[in-house]
This record gives C-alpha cells, structure tokens and sequence, in this order.
C-alpha cells in the first residue's frame, strides 16, 4: 500500500540520518582523536624519517671533508639542469694536475627530487638532508653551494670506491 | 553584429551560458565548463581543457629513459607508482630485461597502495562536492597512514620516482611489512564507517541513484575504462584481462555493476578498495628476498622498434607508446591517459539534469585534470 | 527568590519610574526606545561574532582537528580580528548594477532578523515586546528576510547571484508553512499566541514531554523547517560553495558581505531560542507536575541560564545537522517540504486539536 510505504521510507530515511549523525557526534566527544600537529609549537621534538627528501646535501665529516671529486656524472644525470659543477685544476702530490672541485651549485628552485644525482654518483659524496623550511623572501637564496668553503677531498682507497658503484 | 553571433549561439531566447571555469572549487584542477543552461537544467556543456599542459611528451624527447620516470609522476599525481609502473614495464619488455621476484611484489603492493589512496581522496573529495564537509577530513585523516608509509620509504608523500627501469631506486625499509600490516588491520575498522556516514544517508541516495546513467554501448564507444566503465558492465580490468607484475600470483574479483549511474560508480571504488585490501594482504607476507634491481647498463638504448604497454590506474587504463630509433633518447613517447577518454562523455551524461547533477556526475567520474593535459 | 538575578521586573519598573518623574512622557518614551535599541544592537553584535567562532570550533571538533586557538586564549579574538579585516576591505563597486538596491540588500536582511530578536523572553521580566500575538509577530517579520536575498541576487547583475537567488526565493518561502503549522500545535496547547502566556502554561512541565507524540513530531518538524528557513545545514543551496561559489552573495565584499554573513547567524539564534521557548520552556526551569522539593531545587538556577543553556543545546543540533548531511538538490528540497512536511503537518494539528479537546495530554 502507498501509504505504507510512504510512512516506512520516512522512517528509513531518519534512521539513516541518525546513523550518520551518531558518528560526528562521536568524534566530537572525543577530542583524542584530534590529529593536528601542533607545528610550529613542536619544532623542538619534531623527527622526520630519516629518508625523508628534505633537500640534496653534501655530508662532511669532522676534518671538514667530502667525498666529490668533480667527476659531473651528477650533472649529466640531472634531468633538468639544477646542478652545475666548477672546477679546477691543481697539482696534486705525485705532481700529476687532477681535477679538484671548486663549487657544486645546486638549485634548489629547479630540483624535482628525482634522487638520480645521489643514485648514480661513483663515490657516494650526495645524500638526502631533513630540513624542509625552505622559504625564503629572495629566490637566489635557494641556489646552495654544497661544498663547505675550506673543505678538501677524503683520500679513500682505490679499491673501496670501485666497491661502491651501483650501476 | 553582436546580435547576430547571439542568435547562432543559442538556440532558444531563453538559454544562457555560465563558465564553470578555470577557478572553481569544484571541478578539481583547472578545467572550464561552459554550460548552457534553461533555467536549473542544463542544456549542453563544453569542456575545455588544456590550462595545465606542460608538453610532458616533448619534454620527454630530450631525457633518457631512466629521467622521463620523475615526469610521469606528474601527469596522474595520484597514481603515480602505477605511472612510473607503465614506463618501467615498457622499456623493460624492449630491452628484454627480467626483473627479480621481490621486484614485483614490491611494485605491486606499492600499486595497490597507490590506488587505495587515490580512492581514500576521491571519497573525501566527492563527499564534500556534494556539500558533506566532514567527509574530507575523515578520508585523509585515514590516507596520512598511507602516506607515512611512502615517507617512511622512499621519503616523499606523493611524487615517488621510486621505480626505474630494472627494479627499484633502493630498497625499502625494514618496517615496510609491519606498517602495512597494522594500517590494513585499521582501515578494516574504518572504512564500515564510510558507508555509514555517506552510502546510505537518504540524502545521498537521492542525490546520486539514477543520475548520470551511462549505457555499456556508450562506455565502450567513448573508451571510458576504470571504475567509471565498469560501473555500467564494460569489463575492462588490464589486472586481469593482461596481468603484469605479480597479479598472475594474487586471486581478486573484478567488480561489475549493471546499472550505470552515479550511485553504482561509487560503490564500486568502494568495493575497489576491498579488494585491494585482499589484494596486499595476500602479497604483504611473502615478499621473497633477494636483489631489488636487475643489472641494467649506464646508458639505455632501445632497439629500433614501436613499444607498447598498459597498465591499470586508479582511474582507468595507462597506456605508453614509445617509438625509438636507436638513440638513449626515445623519438616520440606518447601516453593514453584515462582521464582524457573519460571526460568527453560528460556532455552526454550532464545535459537534461541540472547544476547539482553535474558536480555530482564529474565527481563520480574522477577526473584528474594533470592527466587530461599532459 | 526576589533578587534581580531570578527576575527582572523590579530592575526594568524601577527605570521606568525614574524616567517618568523626571521628564515628560514622550521623552521618558524616546530614551527607553533608546536604550533597549542599544542593549540590543551590542548583543546582536557580541552573540553573532561569538556564533561564529562556536561554529568554527564546533566544526573542527567534528572532524578530528582543532579549530582556531591562536588569536587570543582559546581563539576568543579570532572572529574580531576577521571584522576588522573585513572592515579594512575594499567595497568593491559592481558596473551597471542597481547601486540603491545592491547597498540596501544587507540592510533589510539585517532589520528583519533585528525586529525578531525583540520579541524574544530573554527572562522573566526581559522582554522587550510582549504582544498579544507575539508568535505571529515573529513569522511574520522573519520572512521579510526573503526580500533582502532576492533583491541582493538580482542586482548584483551576475547569472551566479541571481540562480542563487531565486533558488533561495522559492525555497523560503515554502518552508514558511512548514514552520508556522508546526509552532500552531504548542499555541493550540498552550491556548495562548503571546510568548509570555506560552512559557507560563509549561511552569507544570515542558509542552515536549506534556504533549508527547505530536509534539516530538512538530519539534522535527519545527528544527527541519528553520534550518532551510534560514538556509543552513543541508539546505544551503543558496550560497553552495562548491557549486556557485556563494551564491547570492558573490559579489559582495567587506562589511556588506559581513552583514550577510552575521544575519546568517542570527537567524539561527533567533529560530533555536524559539524552539527553546515553544517547545523546551524558554527561561522556565525544569519542572515536573507533583514533584515539589525537585522543583524547589531547579528553581536555584537563575531562568536566564536556563534560556541559554536550552538555546545552546538547539544551536549545537543545528550545527550537527549541517557537518554531517550532504546538500539537498533544489527539486528535491520542494518535494520534501510539500509532498512530506505539510502533510504530516496537518495530520499533526488535526491530532493535536483533538488531543487538546479531550485533554489527553498531560
């Protein structure tokens, strides 16, 4: 009959609102389910995983030193050209000239984080760093030189290096 | 002159137009509908797309094959494992290359992530289309855990790069198994929830049973694949028709629906994200051990020759079609993409109904628009 | 029980009395007229700007987050801190649109709810207007706020403002009945159409327990109606941002845009405290029929705390409603209102009146 259908719709429809009702009312009684970080208030405890693409470094250890020998591999592999490699020439103690690293220009502005640089490099001198407060007011503050001034190349064993390229 | 261009566009006296147009919060990205209208009914709609094209395909002409993989994150930002997926599987059939078993669980549980996550989006996206705001927040709320499982792995939220031609840019972290483990056990419990508060809500139902019906004939002129095409019985699912990577090892239904309209579409994603649950449970457990890459040369070149591969996106069917002429750089890559098939037949779905109807209908069809343009 | 606190008469006579023996009547008449003018412009003011805030809190809450909690302790200066930018806001002028009709469309907006406001028992002794047909008073003048909309649509000489417009016309103008017939019952109850009358018949029990079914159906019936009334919740279609982004008031910008904005609010205050009032005893404390002492002890809370604890409780109802729900369609919004509220509702009066008639109610 129709008006009994009439009468039971109505009664299906409220309990189906009430259902959904019931699950916001639920959610608002219980203010621990509240997921916001409270950023920048947690700066002090805040970890990030530790892969986390923050930007590309250069780590240097305590004497000051890096792995990069200026080889460009990196450059080519980038596919947008946020790296720029200078270097220079120097003579080196058994009195051959080598290629030394001046300046490892990296352009933050351009990088899409594609990890290439850091996976093709031969001696494993780029990794990933955790810091992501990258806004600046002025865009050439975003073009890094990765290499600290006064650093200098490790010295490593030929045969470790061969060990470590990837492919 | 005016009133002359006035009586060839509209047909009748009565008609007007309106943009639904580049900026708008509800098409989402920048797409342009014009919509004429009669009163509240829509009389015919034009899309017009193209206000995000970057001509990724040319952009691709210059880069070797392992750099096009961080551009093709970026046409369906959302499916972007399975992006990388359809490249990597491409170069990796021309050049012959077998990848190592751990190779394709890895790759198909990250798929099946991928397309839990886009679905976890389309939900809250279409809820709050439809005007239930809270909707949007529970779906990322749960889609975070996700996230925090890419992060924790490869150390980005959305646009990997992650799968290179040969395997895999690294391995994945040794807490990969157990946060998947614990976030499906928690999204058992959480995704009833969703069909409480939006699948039968009587507002819902009334909003979206019977609007949009789009006829099997139709879906399958028009090409409309994914969810959408197999809401009106167009079976079209490339994980089973031509099953790549693991799913030859993986048992999941494929579900179909008769009837065509914007109801039976969303509960397919629904159900979509059932099985994809039963889909990683089933892989999570037996990831076998071993390389996470193939031996691949430093500079790929491809055979001269016309390469063909598709794979299954959250929205529907990826295909790459790379022409190459011998060079480390292809000659022309060219990409099928889903969302671009699928938005044409918003014309014939959204004329008679009225402006409600149509934001109801372009979410349930899930158009990302990155993926249109290119 | 006689401190001012518990009823204001004493207080309001005692003003009344210094005015007349010092000036003449129309004077004495005048500054009255002044003050309340006042009293009740700082409150609209204060309550709406807090509404807003509660909304944003209320909303937050529901979906796992907190709302704003920096401006102030606990957010209390976030929504002055959002007037003063509105204020700083430039009034974007519209090109050939009706100027007269664009800048009085907020103005009526907020005159109709205004003149509603006044007819509310704020306590005993609190009220401004007390007439002898206070409910009918108070229909009647909140629906002139339809006028305001519509002419804010048609002349802001945009197709989005106008679809907006005419969906809201037609949309308040139906629920008018729904909401009317559903307070009819409680004055068919009551016996009385003046507010006053209305809160002393429930000093024995409020009329939703006393008039057991039908009333919990006309109080549906009621909260259903003023949320599309006052275009809120899921009937919002007016100003649906993800469709027409705002609908109705696109174009407008700044303190016009606010005055829109806060009459929103007010609405809602105006329609919960009214069912507050017909249907939960307005500042009338809980009262069970025999139960003397239990009544004795009720009477302890001063009535105003009672008005606006009720009125709370029925704007945080509305608030649900809007969180939850997904919109209406605007075809689907009319069949509601007359294939399915008018019917029930006048099966619900025929009820009523016969329930009043035997006086099976308690």
């Amino acid at each position: 009959m129709e008006i009994i259908t009439y009468i039971t719709d109505i009664f299906k429809g409220l309990k189906s609102l009430w259902k959904g009702m019931m699950i916001t009312g639920y959610y608002f009684v219980h203010p621990k389910e509240i997921v916001t970080q409270r950023y920048p208030e947690n700066r002090k405890t805040l970890v990030m995983f530790e892969r986390f693409k923050g930007e590309v470094t250069m780590p240097h250890d305590e004497n000051n030193q890096h792995s990069c020998t200026g080889c460009g591999i990196c450059e080519t592999n980038c596919p947008n050209g946020s790296i720029e490699i200078i270097t220079r020439k120097e003579v080196n103690e058994s009195g051959k000239l080598e290629r030394v690293i001046e300046k490892h220009i990296y352009h933050l502005s351009m990088c899409t984080f594609c990890e290439l640089c850091i996976k093709t490099c031969p001696s494993n001198a780029l990794a990933w760093g955790n810091e992501f407060e990258h806004a600046v007011f002025d865009r050439h503050k975003l073009t890094k030189v990765l290499n600290k001034p006064g650093s200098s190349l490790k010295k490593e064993p030929k045969e470790k290096k061969l060990e470590e390229v990837k492919n | 002159m005016t009133e002359e261009i006035k009586e060839i566009l509209f047909t009748e006296h009565e008609e007007y137009m309106i943009n639904m147009g580049p900026q708008h919060p509800s098409t989402h990205g920048v797409l342009r509908f014009e919509v004429f209208l009669k009163g509240e009914v829509v009389t015919r709609l034009v899309p017009h797309c193209g206000y995000i094209h970057r001509g990724i395909e040319k952009m691709c002409e210059k880069d070797t094959y392992p750099q096009i993989i961080h551009l093709t994150d970026r046409m369906d930002y959302f499916s972007a494992h399975m992006n990388n997926e359809a490249v990597c599987l491409c170069v990796e059939n021309a050049l012959q290359v077998e990848v190592p078993e751990r190779v394709k669980y890895i790759r198909t549980i990250l798929a099946e992530l991928g397309r839990l996550a886009s679905h976890q989006l389309w939900w809250c996206a279409f809820g709050m289309d439809l005007g239930a705001l809270t909707t949007f927040f529970y779906g990322l709320r749960d889609r975070e855990k996700i996230l925090d499982i890419f992060e924790e792995s490869f150390g980005s939220r959305l646009l990997h790069s992650f799968i290179t031609p040969g395997g895999l840019m690294h391995d994945v972290h040794p807490n990969f198994q157990n946060r998947i483990k614990e976030f499906i056990k928690y999204f058992r419990k959480k995704l009833p929830e969703y069909d409480q508060l939006l699948t039968g809500n009587i507002i819902f139902q009334n909003r979206t049973k019977g609007i949009g019906q789009l006829s099997k004939e139709d879906a399958i002129a028009y090409g409309i694949t994914g969810p959408s095409g197999r809401g009106s019985g167009f079976s079209c699912d490339i994980r089973k028709k031509y099953p790549y990577s693991a799913y030859p090892y993986v048992q999941f239904e494929e579900k179909l629906s008769e009837v065509g309209d914007t109801f039976s579409r969303y509960k397919l994603r629904i159900d979509e994200m059932w099985e994809s649950m039963k889909i990683i449970e089933q892989l999570v457990d037996n990831i076998p051990e071993g390389d996470y890459t193939a031996k691949m040369k430093a500079v790929l070149r491809l055979p001269e020759g016309e390469y063909f591969q598709k794979v299954e996106t959250a929205r529907g069917e990826l295909g790459v079609y790379i022409v190459s002429d011998g060079n480390k750089y292809p000659y022309r890559i060219k990409f099928r993409t889903p969302n671009f098939s699928n938005l044409f037949i918003m014309n014939k779905l959204a004329s008679g109904g009225k402006i409600a109807d149509l934001v109801a209908i372009s979410g349930s069809l899930d158009l990302i628009i990155p993926d249109i343009d290119r | 029980m006689t401190s001012v606190i518990y009823d204001f008469t004493p207080l309001t006579q005692s003003i009344d009395q210094f005015l007349t023996k010092n000036l003449s009547q129309g004077w004495a008449l005048t500054i009255e007229l002044v003050i309340i003018g006042l009293v009740f412009l700082l409150f609209y003011a204060v309550i709406g700007l807090y509404l807003v805030l509660a909304e944003r809190r209320v909303c937050a809450f529901m979906q796992n987050r907190l709302g704003p909690n920096r401006v102030g302790p606990g957010g209390f200066f976030q929504t002055i801190a959002d007037l003063i930018k509105l204020l700083l806001k430039e009034l974007i002028p519209i090109r050939r649109a009706d100027k007269f009709l664009f800048n009085l469309a907020p103005f009526i907006v907020i005159i109709a709810s205004f003149m509603a406001i006044a007819a509310i028992p704020f306590a005993k002794g609190l009220h401004a207007i007390d007439f002898n047909i206070g409910i009918f008073y108070v229909i009647a003048v909140s629906s002139l706020g339809v006028v305001g909309i519509l002419i804010a649509g048609w002349s802001s000489n945009s197709k989005y403002s106008l679809i907006g417009a005419m969906r809201s016309g037609a949309q308040i103008v139906s629920y008018e009945l729904s909401v009317g017939l559903s307070l009819l019952t409680i004055v068919i109850f009551a016996g009385s159409m003046q507010l006053s009358e209305v809160i002393q018949s429930q000093a024995d029990g409020w009329w939703i327990w006393k008039g057991h079914i039908p009333a919990v159906v006309a109080f549906l019936v009621f909260m259903i109606a003023s949320t599309a009334e006052t275009n809120r919740g899921p009937f919002d279609l007016a100003e649906a941002e993800s469709e027409l982004t705002a609908g109705f008031h696109t174009e407008y910008s700044g303190i016009k845009f606010a005055f829109f904005f806060l009459a929103e609010y007010m609405n809602m205050f105006i329609v919960a405290s009214f069912a507050a009032t017909m249907f939960f005893g307005g500042w009338m404390p809980l009262h069970i029929g025999g139960w003397d002492t239990f009544n004795h002890i009720m009477d302890y809370i001063p009535p105003i705390i009672w008005y606006f604890g009720k009125t709370a409780l029925m704007i945080y109802l509305i608030m649900w409603f809007k969180w939850t729900f997904p919109r209406l369609r605007i075809d689907q919004l009319l069949t509601l209102e007359w294939k399915y509220l008018l019917p029930i509702n006048l099966v619900n009066i025929l009820i009523v009146a016969f329930i009043s008639w035997k006086h099976w109610h308690f």
